[in-house]
């Protein structure tokens, strides 16, 4: 026991060092470069006035969202593969993030630009907007695989065609946007975190803040479920109960995340499988060690995308994808 | 496990029934040049019959009319007859051959290979000409099914339904995340998602001139191995006892798939379903047996293609849905059935 502690803390600091570095070099990158020496005298308050808009009310806010949905991401995908008991699962590959999306394109749709559009109110009923697609999905993918009982096989072949119909759905709405907004509407639905100022990270830091601890202190309930329903139930665990509770806090993370960071699908998938890998199947160890990868991870994607490309914004789910595709095809492999 | 499943396969198969099967390859036909007629009718220029009529018999190249008509209506209504019958002939060939239900073009990572070439031919080659892009495009669909198909022979279990889905899931999401990259990077996205969405809007005659002889030629090769798909759809080791040669078998049906799956995507985009949910229809209507389901498929994918993209053009006039959001609106419903259905057995 002492032992994986242990291993928890060791993993966890190193990742936060990791963090850190990827952090202090993101804020070097853009469009703008600003040097070490210059994020130093921004801070001290003594760097240039456009050094100082650049960094904290672009920059800052960016990365603030990239940790926090990162984290959130994770922990959802990781409550998703212990609920359903499929290594495979995630939020993206399940069609909870196209519900959320196409929620949001129709949200785009008819009220930006309306009486809702005109202010920061709008970006705080965003991630609502977003959360009703995501319930939305996943109770359209529960209600169909659902046949005395919900198999992760059916589950995730249900999630595949929800996520093509709501593919085709969003494409639909999409086309009638005009070419601004279209665009627009393309690069969030690839991944990007697109609310790059101080509102967004206000919109979304509630969501992560309550829902990640909730479910830490559910981790013992996780660990029981995945004995099996059987062996949960004979601990005193009110299973169905509990698996609805659990998916709720996932579905509602994920849409908070999509929210303001579009579709970022397979970051859900690699981040627990590696803190597992890492440090264990207990919940307890695995669920923060998760969380913390997963903000490192979409840290990481954003600062490669900015280094690729410093001009064009290169949406962070596609960085995202071409880093856990391959993965997710290695574990198709092995499995 | 497998033996127990051909077994259940080759116990639950009912009798072909070749006489319905000429029932619905007729009745097929007939709706096939009613739909392509009312395709070349319905348009957003109003164009009465007669001029349709005079525009086919006597065309006068002064007029608008017959212009739109030659030019445009007609070889759109051609493009998505060929595009529909290469779709679902391959979805049947895929499925006959893997005995996987959930085989089908659109789930093979086919339209993401092929969108990556494409991407890379208009970022690398901004002068090749349409042709190329079309070779491209062609060769990209085989590598999207070729990396599919390498991830079933690599994996220990082989490429059970599942796997199949997910295996085109994530090279899809791999091959477009890398080409969307691309296309940012180069200023391509527009011609992509052009392409991608086109359907058979866009579609003129040096399409058809391209089209027409790859998809007859993998016609009748499907055709001609349509009986080996029929004994290989009864499982590996009965095709074996019966003597079939199946590597023979395997390769002639890759190459069936590659050439009609690469030439509708080349040309029409992403087209989803139809590769998935026609095969299923004429499988249920005039039995197992692939010398006939394959020529009816070929009927019924041109007939529900020409359809779709005739309600692609009502939905929202002026403007043109996306046919392939068309075909997923019917085809979405099917899969989460076929899920439903399946997800027991695997």
């Amino acid at each position: 026991m002492l032992h994986t502690g242990r291993k928890v803390v060791f993993v966890s600091v190193i990742t936060a060092i990791a963090i850190a570095i990827v952090f202090i070099i993101s804020l070097n990158l853009g469009t703008i470069r600003i040097s070490p020496a210059e994020v130093l005298q921004v801070i001290t308050g003594s760097g240039s006035d456009q050094n100082r808009t650049v960094l904290i009310h672009f920059r800052l806010p960016r990365m603030v969202i990239a940790l926090l949905i990162g984290a959130g991401i994770a922990i959802s995908g990781a409550i998703l593969q212990s609920v359903s008991r499929n290594p495979l699962a995630d939020p993206g590959i399940l069609g909870i993030n196209a519900g959320a999306g196409l929620s949001v394109v129709l949200y785009i749709f008819y009220f930006q630009g309306g009486a809702l559009g005109s202010g920061w109110l709008s970006i705080y009923m965003m991630p609502f907007a977003a959360l009703l697609g995501a319930f939305a999905a996943a109770l359209l993918i529960y209600t169909v695989a659902w046949k005395d009982g919900v198999t992760p096989v059916r589950l995730i072949l249900s999630g595949i065609g929800v996520n093509a119909g709501f593919g085709a759905f969003i494409i639909v709405f999409q086309l009638m946007m005009d070419p601004n907004d279209f665009m627009k509407a393309t690069i969030w639905l690839s991944g990007s975190i697109w609310g790059t100022s101080w509102p967004y990270v206000g919109a979304v830091l509630p969501w992560i803040v309550l829902l990640i601890p909730w479910v830490l202190y559910k981790s013992r309930y996780l660990n029981a479920m995945q004995l099996g329903d059987q062996a949960a139930a004979g601990l005193g665990i009110r299973v169905e109960r509990e698996r609805r509770v659990l998916l709720f806090i996932a579905v509602a993370l994920a849409g908070a995340c999509v929210s303001v960071g579009g579709g970022i699908t397979f970051l859900g998938l690699i981040a627990p499988h590696l803190a597992r890998k890492l440090v264990g199947p207990r919940h307890q160890s695995y669920l923060p060690v998760s969380a913390l990868l997963g903000a490192l991870l979409l840290l990481g994607a954003d600062m490669i995308g900015k280094m690729l490309m410093a001009n064009a914004e290169v949406p962070v789910g596609l960085v995202v994808a071409c880093l856990g595709a391959p993965y997710f095809i290695y574990l198709l492999i092995k499995d | 496990m497998q033996a127990q499943q051909s077994h259940k396969h080759a116990g639950k198969q009912a009798k072909s029934r070749p006489k319905t099967a000429v029932a619905f390859l007729v009745l097929g036909l007939v709706l096939l040049v009613i739909a392509t007629a009312l395709s070349i009718l319905y348009g957003s220029s109003n164009i009465n019959l007669r001029t349709v009529w005079e525009g086919l018999t006597q065309f006068d190249p002064s007029s608008t009319a017959h212009q739109i008509i030659h030019r445009l209506r007609i070889p759109r209504a051609l493009a998505a007859a060929l595009i529909g019958a290469s779709l679902a002939v391959s979805g049947a060939v895929m499925q006959g051959m893997t005995r996987n239900p959930l085989a089908s073009p659109s789930i093979m990572g086919v339209t993401a290979g092929a969108a990556f070439l494409m991407t890379l031919g208009y970022a690398f080659m901004p002068a090749a000409s349409s042709l190329v892009i079309m070779l491209l495009a062609f060769f990209g669909a085989g590598l999207g099914a070729g990396l599919v198909f390498m991830i079933g022979a690599l994996s220990k279990r082989g490429l059970t339904p599942v796997k199949l889905a997910l295996a085109g899931s994530a090279v899809t999401a791999l091959l477009s995340s890398v080409s969307s990259g691309l296309a940012l990077r180069f200023n391509v996205a527009k011609d992509i998602s052009f392409w991608y969405a086109g359907g058979v809007a866009g579609v003129q005659w040096v399409h058809i001139q391209l089209l027409l002889p790859v998809v007859v030629i993998g016609l009748v090769l499907s055709i001609a191995v349509s009986k080996s798909v029929t004994v290989m759809s009864l499982g590996e080791d009965i095709a074996t006892g019966l003597g079939q040669r199946t590597n023979i078998v395997r390769l002639l049906g890759t190459l069936v798939v590659l050439l009609l799956t690469g030439a509708a995507v080349s040309v029409g985009g992403s087209i989803g379903f139809v590769g998935l949910v026609i095969p299923h229809i004429v499988r249920f209507i005039v039995g197992p047996d692939y010398r006939l389901i394959i020529p009816c498929s070929a009927v019924a994918g041109g007939l529900l293609l020409v359809l779709a993209d005739i309600a692609a053009r009502m939905v929202n006039p002026p403007f043109e849905t996306p046919v392939g959001a068309v075909t997923a609106i019917i085809g979405v419903p099917f899969f989460l059935y076929l899920a439903r259905r399946e997800g027991r057995e695997l």
